[in-house]
């Protein structure tokens, strides 16, 4: 298999990448297909959990379908740590569920593993944990932590002269904590056009709507201002994500900052757009009824 | 039983030039060494590091929660991070980020806390840093040392290149006395023995270690026999020198230029509680924020000097002028 990353064509690890469709359509399809998957994954485990976030699951599985699945992220599940990697950090570490269902799919561990989110002694806490999980770059949950990191990696790839690059998801409303505009002054300082940050714009947060908590408005706006190159897109569009991600930066000398217009709760029509399905829990009716939806299944 | 002389006369070092010239060395030989400053050029040494390597420096400007979150990427992508800046705010501002990002993650990176304790003495209570031993020494995973002088600040530095795990160094900017020699050689986890003795241990770190090897010769002069720990590295603590000391003398005066409550003092008397109780006390900033004044001022406003520690070792063993 091989992915276009950087406008170029690479070689990507493709014994453990499943088969992408070549044409875009039909890329596109399989790709939803996959976010579906993920969805559906990460609403067993918060059922089977009783916990969860699965607003914000719902959400970035498009995204993230389109990075792992889609073959976007340089990476290996062979050599989790292999040196020249691209990471990828879940800043809004309350998707776990979602991330843990993708980085199984994309074979870092096997996808019966997911049984055990949040059992006493697991490896797949509530919130993603480098130090115990295979994939994981960063211990995230404590929110505004994600870009910091990814800005120190990225200029640990511009000392080493290396070309790996760095992605960052972050929520919205995870950016009201300050130290994502520190790091977001570093990025543009440093001219960091190896970073790619990407929000997870479902306009919801724990509370209620953003715009009612903190207006998050004009955000594109603030990331330009800030020395971003802003792109807006559809983040439930598998089709339009692949592109973006595989023509970046979006500028040259500048970090990238893809804001994902999103729906929280995406594909599950009575938990979409609810702010009280941040962290909700399905119950078996509400999983059946989901599944349905969704048309998918989950094997595990 | 000691030759060496008071340290009152001894030539005086500020051990950030030790710190700056081992980190310089280090960067020089080692590619995966880099600096992380939040600003703080001048405050940290740095200037000669950024000029000599350029490409290796990063100045995140005043932003110490992405100063230690970039540490932590630093680390990720393979290299050594020095993150360097005043204590007060590399540690309370950054709190969260050093527990999660560097302790917790068991991340590569090297924290160097630069003008700690009561350093910055006039500028009020703001900027004195007496709580970062405390908040450093309960982060599983994290080291804590504290050198004495500028021979154990180089070793310490050294040391960390080839300790992989996060570490907190606490770079004191008040001038000390030398009380290591030459071949001095650091050792994590290991205190030194400074001075044997029977009667009483004082264990200190920091520039309190010159101030407690005076208090012995005083204490001698008395007809007291101080044994004298430099116990440098708070964490991991030696519990085999705290339980030896325990042993064989009949009390321990601890003593830190810090709140007593959780660092030192606290560390010591944990041990001590729980295997061989004996008599303690701890010398350093009891409960409440320090007035303003120079270092040295707040130091005997304290009591944080040679005649209070021969005085605590003195009360201790019920032997202090009435």
């Amino acid at each position: 298999m091989r992915a276009a990353v950087n406008g170029s064509v690479v070689d990507c690890m493709s014994e453990s990448l499943p088969e992408i469709p070549a044409a875009a359509q039909e890329r596109a399809e399989w790709l939803h297909r996959k976010g579906n998957w993920i969805r559906l994954s990460a609403m067993t485990m918060n059922h089977r959990a009783g916990m969860g976030h699965t607003g914000g699951d719902l959400s970035s599985a498009d995204i993230l379908a389109t990075l792992y699945l889609g073959g976007v992220l340089h990476v290996d599940p062979a050599k989790p740590r292999w040196p020249q990697r691209d990471r990828f950090i879940l800043s809004k570490g309350h998707g776990a569920a979602a991330f843990y269902s993708t980085l199984a799919a994309r074979g870092f561990f096997p996808v019966e593993q997911l049984r055990t989110y949040m059992e006493p002694l697991s490896m797949l806490n509530g919130h993603p944990d480098r130090n115990k999980l295979p994939g994981v770059e960063a211990n995230t949950g404590p929110l505004g932590h994600g870009l910091p990191i990814a800005v120190g990696a990225a200029l640990a790839a511009r000392m080493r002269r290396e070309p790996w690059r760095i992605f960052v998801m972050t929520g919205d409303g995870e950016l009201q904590e300050g130290s994502n505009w520190e790091a977001a002054m570093t990025a543009q300082h440093y001219g960091l056009d190896n970073l790619t940050m990407i929000v997870d714009r479902n306009r919801i947060q724990q509370g209620d709507f953003t715009e009612n908590t903190i207006r998050m408005e004009p955000l594109a706006a603030r990331f330009t201002a800030f020395g971003f190159a802003t792109d807006e897109i559809d983040g439930h569009d598998t089709g339009a994500l692949f592109e973006r991600f595989t023509h970046l930066p979006i500028e040259p000398g500048k970090p990238s900052c893809v804001i994902a217009r999103t729906v929280k709760g995406k594909g599950v029509s009575f938990a979409e757009n609810e702010p009280a399905w941040h962290h909700g829990v399905p119950s078996a009716e509400q999983l059946h009824a989901a599944a349905k939806e969704l048309g998918a299944e989950v094997g595990w | 039983m000691t030759s060496t002389p008071d340290s009152s006369a001894m030539q005086l070092f500020d051990c950030r030039d030790a710190y700056m010239s081992a980190l310089e060395e280090m960067a020089a030989a080692d590619t995966r060494v880099c600096a992380v400053a939040n600003d703080s050029l001048s405050s940290a040494k740095l200037k000669n590091f950024k000029a000599k390597f350029p490409d290796r420096f990063v100045n995140v400007g005043i932003a110490e929660q992405n100063m230690v979150g970039i540490g932590a990427g630093l680390a990720n992508g393979g290299m050594v991070p020095y993150v360097c800046g005043a204590s007060c705010f590399l540690t309370a501002r950054a709190m969260e980020q050093v527990k999660v990002d560097l302790a917790y993650t068991r991340a590569n990176v090297k924290l160097c806390a630069m003008s700690p304790g009561m350093a910055y003495g006039q500028l009020g209570p703001t900027h004195h840093s007496i709580e970062d031993l405390a908040w450093m020494r309960v982060l599983p995973n994290l080291a804590v040392i504290v050198p004495a002088d500028p021979i154990e600040t180089t070793a310490a530095m050294r040391y960390s290149l080839v300790h992989e795990g996060p570490m907190f160094l606490r770079i004191a900017r008040v001038p000390v006395p030398r009380v290591h020699d030459d071949k001095y050689d650091f050792k994590l986890g290991r205190a030194v023995k400074l001075r044997e003795g029977s009667d009483v241990t004082l264990i200190a770190n920091g520039l309190l270690v010159a101030r407690a090897l005076d208090a012995a010769r005083a204490l001698e002069a008395r007809g007291v026999s101080a044994r004298v720990l430099n116990m440098s590295t708070v964490k991991p603590l030696d519990r085999e020198a705290i339980l030896d000391a325990a042993q064989a003398t009949r009390g321990i005066v601890t003593a830190e230029e810090a709140l007593a409550a959780g660092g030192l003092g606290g560390a010591v008397a944990e041990v001590v509680a729980q295997a061989h109780p004996i008599p303690m006390r701890t010398l350093g900033v009891p409960d409440t924020f320090a007035p303003t004044g120079t270092a040295e001022f707040l130091l005997e406003h304290f009591g944080l000097t040679a005649a209070g520690i021969e005085y605590a070792a003195l009360e201790l063993l019920g032997k202090e002028e009435k």
